[in-house]
């Protein structure tokens, strides 16, 4: 008996029964489709999440002053002035595992032109702020070290701001602002980067040296924070160690006390976020394996059907010759059939719905491609599991019986 | 014509165990077949005939004694020997047919020879064809099995029988299902095979069979109560001429 004949067999067999045969798949289909669907839209919105987490700048690493008491009372944050300058320049010049750093003095206001105004935030920076942030300029040029030096009275904005101050469509380079009572001459407007996950406009800022903010506006000798950025995603941890000695030196930490700072990564974020949808991606994974696994109870079912129905039939390819074991192929090879040919379409079926959610839910979805692999390989198992009760029983038959089975 | 021993058995028993109570089906049968011969074997039911007849058709076997199927020892023999077997030496024609449903008559005839990996499938699509003429069904190839008479079916299933060229034919009440007028016609085509120096053996209940073949072999409570050579059968074709027409 060879395998070409058995196909042949199985194959007319399932001809036979066409209705029954394609009500039997449409269990698998629904399930591979499913399945395929549920993990496209769980990866779409892994990418996206991963795509605006990068946007905003994947290795960044944020110093805020942290757990500081005054005789006995915890501060808020706004209230630390544990960052200095010293700290920063220190960052900046005995690390291994950073490559930009950046302090940054943030001060809220009214910026005024003209008769028009706007309220948002000026940032004192540096222009290692700009690679930290990914940010780019879009007109117009950055300030420099000089600038830095001098504190000097310019200005980069937002688009957001430079929409709202020059609202007749001005170019606002060369302009000068107020923000409080402090003139600012525009130098340049930044990029555009939208909002960012948390639906915050990135855009409606202002920045400016961090000299310019911390002596002209806010008069103070202290950092808000600092920001940094990791030579790459993997050595995060390592630079986020390297900042915690060295600030702990600066600050003259005894061994037992808490750390004065502290420190956010922008991997803490991403690996949160990612957690959530992750737990998303199992639980519907797990509802669409349980559809597949109904469709395989479909297949025994009608499968145990077939062999009760067909037990003359058993009989007669028995009697003729045909050995326990070609019996049990048989009806092996056609529940094979059917669960494979179910997950052929059923692939076609998820990739259609996929692409249907994405354009009509406007869902970012992403088809994984083992996700294919995976349903063809649990297809063909369903096949075999579930068709493996009722072959055998068909194989065991007592072809006497089975021929006179009425 | 040969003179050779198709079948042999000698003091063949077989037992069942039905609710603890031994049923003996077979009590000590004995006799050989040799090729070349039609025949008959009868008995009423609980005569032991059907026990007799799975025997010989190797999907049983013995309790005790001896059977050798064209020289071969069935009784030693394990499961699918007897499986394979069944596929090159034997034909079955059974009283309901067993036709696969909704399948062509060269589909249905070709059946045994898919079991046989030897045999390609050019040479098993000429071979069904080939035992489908032999039948006179040559106008009938592609008829699917529910679209012919019952006449019809069972020729396609002696055909389905003739196609591995067995050493023996066994018909279980091959004409049981079957009006007079159809029921001869088979028979006049089982005659046909016998002059062409098939081997058939016909096992039945009905009385009358006995006069168109060559040896009748009469079962009872699991013994055999006679055994008789028929010298001059009667013709079955003459029986069918002198048949009324149909309906009229």
């Amino acid at each position: 008996m060879n395998l070409v004949n058995l196909l042949k067999i199985a194959f007319k067999a399932l001809n036979r029964n066409k209705l029954r045969m394609a009500l039997t798949m449409l269990g698998i289909i629904i399930g591979i489709a499913a399945v395929i669907c549920m993990l496209a839209i769980g990866q779409g919105s892994k990418e996206s999440i991963k795509a605006q987490i990068s946007e905003m700048g994947s290795n960044m690493i944020m110093i805020h002053p942290g757990n500081m008491q005054r005789g006995g009372v915890r501060q808020s944050a706004d209230d630390m002035q544990s960052l200095k300058v010293a700290d920063y320049e220190a960052l900046r010049d005995r690390t291994v595992y950073l490559s930009a750093v950046s302090p940054m003095v943030q001060s809220s206001g009214q910026i005024v032109v003209g008769n028009n105004n706007w309220p948002s935030s000026i940032s004192g920076v540096t222009p290692e702020y700009m690679d930290i942030r990914k940010l780019a300029v879009e007109d117009g040029e950055m300030f420099t070290e000089a600038d830095i030096k001098s504190a000097a009275k310019v200005c980069l904005v937002g688009k957001t701001v430079a929409d709202n101050l020059f609202t007749n469509g001005e170019n606002p380079i060369g302009r000068v602002i107020r923000f409080g009572k402090i003139p600012l001459t525009v130098i340049g407007v930044l990029q555009s980067k939208g909002t960012n996950s948390m639906g915050m406009d990135q855009d409606d800022v202002v920045i400016a040296p961090y000299t310019t903010v911390m002596k002209r506006i806010l008069a103070v000798d202290y950092l808000g924070s600092i920001f940094a950025s990791a030579l790459s995603e993997e050595t995060t941890d390592e630079a986020i160690g390297e900042i915690t000695a060295l600030l702990r030196q600066a600050h003259r930490l005894n061994d037992d006390a808490d750390d004065d700072f502290d420190i956010r990564s922008q991997q803490e974020l991403s690996e949160m976020m990612n957690s959530t949808s992750d737990m998303m991606t199992v639980l519907l994974t797990c509802i669409a394996f349980i559809s597949l696994i109904v469709g395989g109870i479909g297949i025994m079912n009608m499968m145990y059907v077939s062999v009760t129905e067909r037990t003359r039939e058993i009989g007669l390819r028995m009697s003729i010759g045909a050995r326990g074991i070609d019996i049990m192929l048989q009806f092996l090879i056609e529940s094979i059939i059917i669960s494979v040919a179910g997950g052929v379409i059923g692939v076609i079926v998820g990739c259609g719905a996929t692409w249907a959610v994405g354009v009509l839910a406007g869902w970012p979805v992403s088809i994984v491609a083992s996700s294919i692999f995976l349903s063809f390989a649990v297809c063909t198992v369903t096949g075999i599991f579930f068709g493996w009760v009722p072959a055998v029983k068909a194989s065991n038959l007592d072809p006497i019986e089975a021929i006179r089975y009425e | 014509m040969s003179n050779r021993e198709i079948i042999k058995i000698t003091d063949l028993k077989r037992d069942f165990v039905v609710g603890g109570e031994t049923v003996h089906a077979l009590r000590g049968v004995s006799f050989s077949i040799h090729a070349g011969e039609f025949v008959t074997i009868m008995g009423t039911s609980g005569s032991g005939k059907s026990t007799l007849l799975n025997t010989l058709g190797c999907l049983d076997t013995p309790s005790s004694g001896e059977y050798l199927l064209d020289g071969v020892s069935v009784r030693s023999m394990s499961k699918n020997e007897r499986a394979r077997l069944r596929n090159r030496k034997i034909g079955f024609v059974f009283q309901n047919y067993n036709l696969l449903p909704k399948t062509t008559s060269v589909e249905n005839v070709e059946l045994p020879l898919l079991y046989n990996s030897e045999i390609g499938a050019k040479e098993r699509r000429q071979r069904a064809i080939d035992a489908l003429n032999a039948v006179g069904l040559e106008g009938r190839l592609y008829h699917k099995s529910n679209q012919m008479s019952g006449g019809q079916q069972q020729r396609v299933a002696i055909a389905r029988a003739l196609v591995n060229d067995p050493v023996i034919i066994l018909a279980d009440e091959a004409t049981g299902n079957l009006d007079t007028r159809t029921s001869m016609s088979v028979l006049v085509l089982f005659q046909e095979l016998h002059r062409r120096g098939r081997t058939i053996i016909f096992v039945t209940h009905n009385p009358e069979l006995a006069a168109f073949s060559s040896r009748n072999i009469v079962l009872r409570d699991g013994r055999i109560i006679s055994d008789t050579l028929n010298q001059s059968p009667a013709s079955a074709s003459d029986m069918l001429a002198s048949m009324p027409a149909d309906d009229k």
